[in-house]
């Protein structure tokens, strides 16, 4: 390699550098601080298990809490509902909230077998719909999920675990992390119920 | 400054940036509940199984996480390479990860290495054994059978108990 090439490699690895720094030092913050304001906002049209639809005004009914899984999830999503079901039991209020379980994967996860699903905890209703309002209704959320192969037609998703909260208005106001702290949690949801 | 200190400066500072990102996301409480009850243990060679489970399934969910301790208390790596089982169409070593707030998961291709002298955990959020297209319900209470496959030790079949779809905080199982 000539010193001319290897400087302008040089120069190459500098400038990717220094975009990807912009990236993420400012531009992907900036992003994500825009989004915050209007997360779960925008237009998609979705069915929930208990026969309503599900759109951005039902976010407004009451504070709810929206979460984004699939059924065929081992660990993540299971865990999830089962932490919503402690939280219930921790703290009454929290059963007048809306939860919703919104599936990344409405191909498999049809309203009959989400219905059961969720069914096992109390006032948990399963959202699905076709794949394109799916991916709008993920976008409006700024929720990432991502098809994963496995090979021989079975797949895994990839995809956001935390749970969005949304006081009565539909304004978006936290989030709970996964394995979030049972305590935290449940003073996370407090706020949200003003309790 | 010179290329190169610029260099290496946009990369540290890249490096380091990546870090907090990815670190404030490895937190909560991994394993509270499951030391208590299976208690099973099995020899296999210089291996010992321990805490075997499956996790109990929700209606209409079609695949298992299942968990286990591994020890090698041999002078050699062993390497577990895969796991099947009569109740399942598939069964895979996988790993789970959190990056930024996004679950993942994958098999491991390779195989999960269990170095010499070192006990290996899988458990909720990182290491499984994946079982996939189930042919019934794992239901909390009953024990089930699997088969791990390890590269110099071979086959070994061993128990796992179900426990509760409530992983985390063990006895708030609900019914159904
Ligand atoms: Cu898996």
């Amino acid at each position: 390699m000539s010193g001319r090439t290897l400087r302008l490699a040089i120069w190459g690895l500098v400038a990717v550098n220094v975009v990807a720094l912009a990236w993420v030092m400012v531009i992907s913050p900036r992003m994500t601080a825009n989004a915050a304001g209007k997360i779960g906002h925008g237009e998609y049209t979705l069915a929930a298990t208990d026969g309503t639809a599900f759109t951005e005004t039902s976010l407004s009914q009451a504070p709810s809490l929206v979460f984004f899984g699939f059924t065929h999830c081992p660990d993540v999503c299971p865990t999830t509902l089962g932490d919503i079901l402690t939280w219930q039991e921790a703290l009454p209020e929290a059963r007048d909230m809306n939860i919703y379980f919104v599936t990344v994967d409405p191909t498999r996860d049809t309203g009959d077998i989400l219905k059961d699903y969720v069914g096992w905890v109390d006032g948990v209703r399963g959202v699905t719909g076709s794949e394109e309002e799916t991916q709008k209704a993920l976008e409006a959320f700024g929720v990432y999920a991502a098809r994963v192969d496995l090979g021989d037609g079975d797949y895994t998703m990839d995809h956001s675990a935390s749970v969005f909260l949304f006081d009565k208005d539909g304004n978006y106001s936290d989030r709970i992390r996964y394995q979030e702290d049972f305590d935290t949690a449940v003073g996370q949801l407090k706020a949200l119920l003003g309790t | 400054m010179n290329v190169f200190s610029l260099f290496a400066v946009a990369t540290a500072l890249i490096v380091g940036a990546s870090f907090a990102s990815a670190g404030d996301v490895q937190h909560g409480n991994k394993h509270d509940a499951h030391d208590e009850t299976a208690m099973d243990h099995v020899q296999h060679g210089d291996l010992v199984l321990t805490g075997a489970y499956v996790r109990a399934t929700l209606p209409n969910q079609p695949v298992a996480g299942a968990f286990l301790t591994i020890e090698n208390t041999g002078t050699e790596d062993e390497m577990l390479v895969g796991v099947s089982a009569d109740f399942a169409g598939r069964g895979e070593v996988h790993e789970m990860k959190m990056v930024d707030d996004t679950m993942q998961m994958r098999k491991l291709d390779a195989g999960l290495v269990i170095p010499a002298g070192e006990t290996v955990t899988l458990e909720p959020g990182g290491y499984h054994l994946m079982f996939m297209k189930l042919d019934q319900a794992m239901v909390e209470g009953e024990t089930v059978n699997a088969t791990l496959e390890f590269e110099n030790t071979g086959p070994v079949t061993t128990s796992f108990n179900v426990e509760g779809k409530v992983a985390k905080r063990g006895e708030h199982d609900h019914g159904s």
